[in-house]
């Protein structure tokens, strides 16, 4: 089908602003009297406060207030972003007495000015009665130590967790009997793998400003994925209703899910709400680090079952999850460590197995990254995969071929979902053709200590979380006939406010440039969950069909008066304006908007809500040669070849800057981004200098091409492209580094001394 | 103490403590295109001129600007304006937070090299950190400049 604004690549709306360096972001838009926050943090992975001094810090000048856990309120709540009632348990408070990691924060600092906190910060001095932590997510389930002992924790929902047991959450399902399959297997492989909690790293850190409004309600501008869910947790957390809140989001310097927890709000709210003034807080690099919300670390027990034939039967997994000291996002990213692993499988699978537990740890508490929790099990279940295909002698690709899920299939391990839109299968041939595999897969010694090999994987990922996620648009005809959208999404660089434009354009036959956006305010925005769950694309661009047809209808009923016409079935939409099929009269969408704000009953506006039953899923191939150094264990990544089926792509250029991203990620995760603790919980990569995140001399060629299905239920075919893309890199750069090695590395990352050292 | 420079082609005097970091001066004088994204001199966003040359202004203090030229993307617009919609017809801008200290040290590398390879603007820009568009394209971007410029390193 030809679209005139859809499948386009136009230029991103704010691309000029974001490029020209303008004052787009948290910190260049606040006044500039505001209060600096800071917070005192703990050095104790567990901890009771037993004693805070702060009157040397209160006398230093510029202090204008120190709160302590005796001055919070203390209703439990999360901060993870997500529909209530939140699968996250509420085990959070501003302040607790007891410390559960290394930067649990202690005490929130209010001072004129940034030296003046610090200051104060140094000044303050705090009695710690130190407790023995839970560090080892193996041994924290049933463990002596809780991490959340209080009576008053609370899940919203039932997730099978326990706070006796350091359990956030826990279940299993299943399809068919699992252990009689994998009984009568001639293969069994049964491996376990490991991924870290890696850091979503982006560019600017956590921030929030806060202010008294004219209305005298607490207003928050915030770098955030989640407006709404942002006044949610607020309004509990302080124990102020939501009408006295307002949050808005400016543009915000990159997200990838960490925005998607309110990581840093509560403190300079609360401080707002206790001093009436204006306050700013601002993470660090290095508290973004130690107290942000990375990715859950998980461990993923596989055994794959299969015939010599490569038939792939039974897979069952069991995935261990560390949600460290809080629960946020714990009992929800597990799921996807099977949800989206196991049904790529789903062409001859007979049974599936996934139990999960997910744990307290006295660790930095994990969150939303990018990928949510698939890919860490498409990680373990895209490497098992592998390794049965190098045993059995099998080409990986023709060993997927075999097993691969096709469109039109009933998936049992993803909900019962049939794969009503699904090119994997063209994925797969043509990747292989770009990247030439046939040529590429055999490994070469180069000759001079180096060897290239090449490595594969599949992935998907969802659209949404189907029965929960609400996107919303309003559209809104001005009085020269453009059109203005308003959203509740929130783009964070992906370039979604264009891309929903786009469709307006479509929809209302107009020019992109036509579509003014905004987005996100909750006191104007139509709601919306937000931007996450790789959902924007295809829920709220529903949405803004939705608005759209319902906006052509008012149109028409206004036109019809002045056209003299009862009948709107003889009046055409037309880009400039409504024709009167007999008569030829025609009112253009100039006069029509002016008629709209003069004696006139309709509004030249409409709002639309869309929710879904499914979550449709974009399929992804990915193949990359390394050059493999067998002396020092390093790996150059020397091309890594994509190709997506994420439904009708919107916007191609904006599709492929996703994957490009995405992957470059997922080679972080793969080769360098590491998190150690030291023996009190310390994590030991604070700062980029340790954390290493791929420069542009780390990532090779990257090809990236598309193969669309076409989703019905998606805006114009469109299914999610945001998050699936992380997911290949690092089960095929194990899968070449042991074709290069012999050696399968189950734990991630892979850096050079675990090659060298062949373990 | 009192130091005086020129902050895009501005005369400006000012008294600053002396620990004051350059980037911290800036914004304080209204760029707030220099953005802090680390600590640790490692991301690249600070990136200013001095004098012409890039330096990252997180870790230069506003004294040893004192008697020299500062040049912020506030400060070279027209010249960014040049360029930066070949990045823009990539979607490579994303968030835009790493944007300016990236452009900043692209104009720095054109004026130094104007015809440089796809390796020498990879080498160059080393150190400009991006979490969002993986790189490549930007280096699509600033190559489709080049060769509508009559660049002679295409691929």
């Amino acid at each position: 089908m030809a679209y005139r604004s859809v499948n386009q690549s136009v230029r991103k709306k704010d691309a000029m602003q974001l490029l020209l360096g303008k004052p787009v972001y948290v910190e260049d838009i606040v006044p500039k009297d505001a209060l600096v926050v800071k917070l005192l943090r703990s050095p104790h992975a567990n901890a009771i406060v037993q004693d805070i001094k702060l009157d040397t810090a209160l006398k230093v000048a510029g202090v204008e207030a120190i709160y302590t856990w005796q001055d919070v309120p203390q209703t439990r709540f999360a901060i993870a972003g997500q529909t209530y009632p939140e699968p996250s348990p509420y085990d959070r408070l501003i302040l607790d007495r007891h410390v559960r990691f290394v930067g649990d924060p202690v005490a929130i600092i209010a001072a004129e000015n940034e030296k003046a906190a610090l200051a104060a910060m140094k000044r303050i001095k705090v009695t710690y009665e130190v407790l023995p932590a839970v560090l080892d997510p193996r041994t924290a389930m049933d463990s002596e130590i809780l991490v959340h002992p209080e009576e008053d924790w609370y899940p919203p929902c039932e997730v099978g967790g326990d706070n006796k047991r350091n359990l956030v959450a826990s279940g299993v399902e299943a399809d068919g009997d699992v252990e009689k399959i994998l009984a009568d297997c001639d293969i069994v492989l049964d491996h376990v793998y490991h991924t870290k909690a890696c850091d979503q790293a982006m560019m600017e850190t956590f921030r929030t400003y806060t202010q008294t409004d004219r209305y005298g309600r607490l207003h928050v501008i915030s770098s955030t994925q989640i407006v709404f869910h942002c006044r949610r947790i607020l309004s509990r957390a302080l124990g102020i209703p939501k009408s006295k809140i307002r949050v808005e989001k400016p543009r915000i310097g990159g997200g990838f899910g960490a925005k998607q927890t309110a990581v840093c709000e509560v403190y300079p709210a609360f401080v707002t709400i206790k001093t009436g003034k204006p306050a700013l807080l601002i993470y660090s690099r290095e508290e973004s680090k130690l107290a942000g919300s990375p990715r859950h670390e998980m461990q993923m027990h596989v055994r794959l079952g299969a015939m010599n034939d490569g038939t792939i039967r039974a897979i069952d997994l069991h995935t261990l999850s560390n949600s460290g000291a809080y629960g946020e996002h714990g009992p929800t990213t597990v799921g996807l460590s099977g949800h989206k692993s196991i049904p790529l499988y789903t062409g001859r699978l007979e049974a599936f197995r996934f139990s999960y537990d997910v744990v307290y740890t006295n660790l930095q508490p994990a969150g939303a990254y990018r990928g949510y929790g698939a890919t860490q099990g498409i990680f373990a279940v895209e490497s098992a995969v592998n390794e049965l295909s190098e045993k059995l002698g099998f080409d990986p690709t023709v060993i997927r071929d075999k097993n691969m899920v096709r469109e039109g299939m009933v998936m049992p391990a993803y909900y019962g979902e049939t794969a009503s839109a699904c090119a994997l299968d063209r994925c797969m041939s043509r990747c292989r053709r770009i990247f030439d595999w046939d040529a590429r897969y055999p490994v070469r010694d180069m000759g001079n200590g180096k060897v290239r090999a090449a490595g594969v994987a599949m992935a998907m990922q969802g659209s949404s979380i189907s029965f929960v996620d609400v996107g919303s648009a309003t559209v809104k005809l001005s009085e020269d006939g453009t059109y203005n959208l308003i959203l509740g999404a929130a783009d964070m660089g992906t370039g979604c406010d264009t891309i929903l434009a786009q469709m307006v354009a479509e929809c209302m036959d107009c020019d992109v440039d036509d579509v003014a956006v905004f987005s996100a305010d909750t006191d104007v925005s139509p709601y919306d969950s937000g931007s996450y769950a790789s959902s924007t694309t295809y829920l709220t661009g529903k949405a803004v069909e939705k608005a759209c047809s319902q906006l052509k209808k008012q149109i028409l009923t206004i036109a019809a008066e002045m056209l003299e016409c009862d009948n709107t079935g003889l009046l055409l939409f037309e880009p400039k304006g409504i024709r009167h099929m007999w008569t030829g009269r025609v009112a253009t969408l100039e006069q029509i908007a002016y008629k709209a704000q003069c004696f006139n009953t309709h509004p030249a506006e409409a709002t639309a809500s869309h929710t879904s039953e499914v979550s449709p899923p974009p399929f992804m191939v990915g193949m990359v040669e390394i050059e493999l150094d067998k002396e020092t264990g390093k790996v150059d990544i020397l091309d890594f070849t994509a190709v997506v089926d994420c439904g009708t792509p919107i916007n191609p250029a904006l599709a492929r800057i996703q994957t490009e991203g995405g992957i470059v990620q997922g080679i972080g995760m793969a080769l360098t981004e590491d998190i150690h603790y030291d023996c009190k919980g310390r994590p030991m990569e604070s700062s980029f200098m340790q954390y290493k995140i791929p420069t542009r001399l780390d990532m090779g060629k990257l090809r990236v091409e598309f193969e669309s299905s076409y989703e019905t239920s998606g805006p114009f075919g469109a299914k999610s492209i945001g998050e699936i893309v992380i997911n290949p890199p690092a089960p095929a750069i194990a899968h070449a580094i042991y074709r290069a090695t012999g050696v399968w590395h189950r734990d991630l990352p892979i850096t050079p001394e675990k090659i060298v050292m062949g373990k | 103490m009192e130091i005086k420079l020129i902050l895009n082609g501005k005369a400006v005097t000012d008294h600053i403590e002396a620990d004051t970091l350059l980037l911290d001066f800036v914004r304080a004088h209204g760029c707030y295109s220099v953005k802090r994204g680390c600590e640790t001199s490692n991301c690249g966003l600070c990136t200013v001129l001095m004098d012409g040359k890039p330096v990252l202004s997180c870790s230069t203090l506003a004294a040893r600007a004192d008697g020299h030229e500062i040049t912020t993307l506030e400060g070279l617009q027209e010249e960014a304006a040049d360029f930066v919609g070949f990045i823009a017809d990539q979607g490579a801008e994303q968030c835009g937070f790493c944007n300016p200290g990236f452009v900043m040290n692209t104009i720095a590398l054109l004026r130094e090299n104007p015809d440089p390879t796809d390796d020498e603007i990879r080498q160059f820009l080393a150190g400009n950190l991006c979490r969002c568009s993986g790189y490549e394209g930007q280096l699509r971007g600033i190559r489709n400049y080049l060769d509508q410029r009559g660049g002679r390193h295409g691929i």
